[in-house]
């Protein structure tokens, strides 16, 4: 009788504490993380997220195949990558080589290896937000492959029909999106979770706060961060914010499918968009909310990291050092041959003509006067998690917004204290 | 024939019933103490622990863990989210399931036909039906297959899963569990059903009862005791477990809302998922087991489980 449902679920139950420690069983009975045989070095394990643009997987493994001072593996990880990399390097597993954001808590739990002498001679031609996203403590923890951005994408015509101009400011925003909602059609799109998961970051540089100051504290506990929440929240009410769609805001479906008028994703998805509606489309930055406040667009970058713990640091280094450093025409063709993304070297970036003009260039222009780390390095994974709590709970739960800020801020300010002291 | 035969292979290890017992059930008792027994010890070791990102920590913390789980809103929100889903689910799983056994019993035709229907749903994986909930039956457009049949009355499209009041994805959350295990709790029932000596029927009968709810109150309900508290029992237990259609219609991009959070969903975050803090997420699963086993005991007390038929 119990065994239809009943080991299953046990099976899940455990599931939960047995992952980790399972990963650690598995490494205990060998000496090497990698589970390389003795006696052979030179294999190097490279771990990527999946990307969704075509042609990129066959490209990184073509690199690789290339590197010939040690064959290296590539993983391709489809699914929840984050959770997947901290658990093997948490399980003491870790790839050689992968790529992640550099964070303070990975630091200090000497899980990665510091990467300084890669790039000390070359280190003027990086984008400097890309390298400040990872550095901690004046140490670089990973070299930028690619830098994105996020940016409003707009139909001009549909625009134009409304006699609506692009919004620049964000009661021009709001207003465009309840004029655009029109036709079965929705007037903004920002996630299907009404902008919660992406657009906290903005909100407050619009309101000119920021996720953590400069001396280590919560940045947002502030009337004016309750307030400009308080406003997404009347626009998650006023139905002209397009919720469920099939796939989320990182991906440009929805706007393609006119289902919305303007969206809010990265500038990976203007190929696509350009292919629906060629020249038809404008980009813009995040609008500013307040006079105190700015525009402004996140800038994410991932890095090439090595394992602190792998057995293989120096190889895995080598390796590192050669693929996005030494061979800047594969640094070319990973950032502009399949999707779009902004080379982080200047040198690269400059020369690169798809980012020379149209909505490309606009959003290159974007990224160099008005882009942010979208995720510092302090700016840890718990942090992230209470703070969209907060988000979650005043958008789409109405709570008072000065409350779930503070809590927010302490949970943001224990992390800190552990993190920093 | 003659004189006692050699003892070779498989014959003579069937004969020697220890040697069978460890080679048959070798395999799973060691599988249940690598990946059962010793992670759940290693989880209540690390429950006592400062372990930030670390599966061997240092630091000592007593029962800080706790305190902190014990005290925390996101926590204790989620065992009020768990006993939403609980009511429910398993009344409607009950009602449910005994209504459709109870129908199948007395099919006449084309019984196998009907049991393999009601049951199919039962083998498909959770991950697919929610993607199938929430990408064709319940998605926000328009076009999506419950706001047409909404459509048709003349109501405006629903966005089910992103909307929080009314709490439209309720319904969502529910009817996928109900789809998914009706059918298999019928099974368990109609097995029940069948195990009922139609000679009681028969007597009650001659006594002057009538068919229908009499006999169902007075017979069939009595008989199958055992089932109904194994149904109960399982359905609950289920409940407290939810993870899978939870994760998969709401969580998107490796964040989840902070409404509709059952327990493990939350502990996968804290520990697995964005916050990697082991010890409390270790701390959260105990409470959560013994607060598990509590209900079952009070639940079998209740019930009166293992009391056998009177």
């Amino acid at each position: 009788m119990t065994s239809g449902s009943s080991p299953m679920s046990r099976r899940r139950f455990l599931g939960l504490a047995a992952a980790p420690v399972a990963a650690s069983f598995a490494t205990a009975g060998c000496g090497d993380n990698t589970g390389r045989p003795d006696g052979d070095p030179g294999t190097l394990v490279h771990w990527y997220h999946q990307y969704g643009e075509e042609g990129v997987r066959e490209a990184v493994e073509r690199y690789a195949a290339s590197y010939d001072r040690a064959r290296v593996r590539v993983q391709w990880t489809p699914g929840d990558y984050a959770t997947r990399l901290l658990a093997a390097l948490q399980g003491g597993a870790p790839p050689d080589v992968f790529e992640y954001q550099t964070k303070v808590d990975l630091v200090r739990a000497g899980l990665l290896e510091p990467l300084d002498d890669l790039i000390a001679d070359v280190r003027d031609d990086f984008s400097p937000a890309a390298l400040a996203i990872h550095t901690v403590d004046g140490s670089v923890y990973g070299i930028p492959q690619a830098v994105d951005t996020q940016v409003l994408v707009y139909r001009k015509s549909l625009l134009d029909d409304a006699g609506t101009e692009p919004p620049r400011t964000w009661e021009a925003l709001a207003d465009a999106a309840r004029t655009l909602t029109r036709d079965g059609r929705k007037g903004l799109f920002l996630g299907n979770d009404a902008g919660v998961s992406v657009a906290g970051p903005m909100m407050l540089w619009s309101v000119g706060l920021e996720q953590v100051t400069a001396d280590r504290r919560p940045g947002f506990a502030d009337p004016a961060a309750a307030s400009a929440f308080e406003r997404l929240r009347d626009l998650y009410e006023e139905g002209t914010l397009l919720l469920g769609a099939p796939t989320d805001w990182a991906d440009p479906a929805a706007f393609v499918q006119e289902l919305t008028a303007m969206q809010w994703t990265g500038l990976w998805a203007l190929p696509r968009i350009e292919e629906a509606f060629p020249g038809d489309y404008g980009v813009l930055p995040w609008p500013r909310f307040t006079e105190a406040g700015a525009d402004s667009v996140p800038v994410g970058a991932f890095g090439a990291m090595a394992a602190a713990e792998g057995g293989a640091a120096d190889l895995a280094k080598d390796y590192i050092h050669w693929l996005w450093i030494e061979r800047t025409d594969l640094q070319e063709d990973f950032n502009l041959g399949y999707g779009l993304h902004i080379p982080p070297r200047g040198s690269i970036a400059s020369s690169a003509r798809r980012l020379a003009s149209g909505p490309a260039a606009d959003a290159v222009d974007y990224v160099d006067e008005l882009g942010r780390p979208s995720s510092p390095p302090e700016w840890t994974s718990a942090m992230d998690a209470a703070f969209k709590d907060a988000l979650g709970n005043i958008v789409k739960g109405g709570a008072a917004p000065r409350e779930e800020l503070e809590r927010a801020a302490r949970t943001v300010q224990d992390e800190l204290d552990a993190l920093f002291d | 024939m003659n004189g006692t035969p050699r003892r070779r292979g498989w014959e003579g290890i069937t004969d020697r019933p220890a040697w069978a017992f460890w080679i048959l059930a070798g395999p799973f008792f060691a599988g249940l103490v690598v990946f059962g027994h010793l992670p759940l010890l290693w989880s209540i070791y690390l429950s006592f622990f400062e372990a930030r990102n670390t599966v061997t920590p240092t630091e000592f913390v007593g029962l800080a863990n706790y305190a902190r789980m014990l005290t925390s809103r996101a926590f204790l929100d989620s065992l009020l989210t768990f006993t939403l889903f609980a009511l429910f689910v398993v009344p409607l799983t009950f009602a449910l399931s005994l209504g459709l056994a109870l129908l199948l019993h007395r099919a006449r035709r084309a019984r196998p036909l009907f049991r393999t229907a009601c049951f199919l749903p039962a083998a498909c994986s959770y991950v697919v039906a929610a993607l199938v909930w929430r990408l064709t039956i319940f998605n926000g457009l328009p076009s999506g297959l419950a706001n047409t049949v909404i459509g048709h009355f003349g109501a405006a499209p629903i966005a089910w899963l992103a909307v929080t009041d009314p709490p439209w994805y309720w319904p969502v959350l529910v009817s996928l569990r109900l789809w998914l295990q009706v059918g298999f709790y019928a099974l368990i029932f109609l097995a029940g059903l069948q195990r009922i000596p139609h000679s009681l029927y028969e007597a009650a009968y001659v006594d002057g009862a009538s068919p229908g709810w009499t006999t169902f109150r007075h017979i069939t309900l009595p008989q199958l005791r055992a089932t109904s508290i194994a149904v109960l029992l399982l359905n609950l237990i289920a409940a407290y477990q939810a993870f899978d259609e939870f994760y998969n219609l709401l969580g998107a991009d490796g964040t989840y809302p902070p409404y509709a959070r059952p327990p493990l969903v939350y502990l996968y975050y804290t520990a697995l998922g964005s916050g990697q803090d082991l010890g409390r997420g270790s701390a959260g699963a105990v409470i959560l087991a013994l607060l598990i086993a509590a209900v079952t005991l009070v639940q079998g007390r209740l019930l009166g489980i293992g009391r056998g038929p009177r």
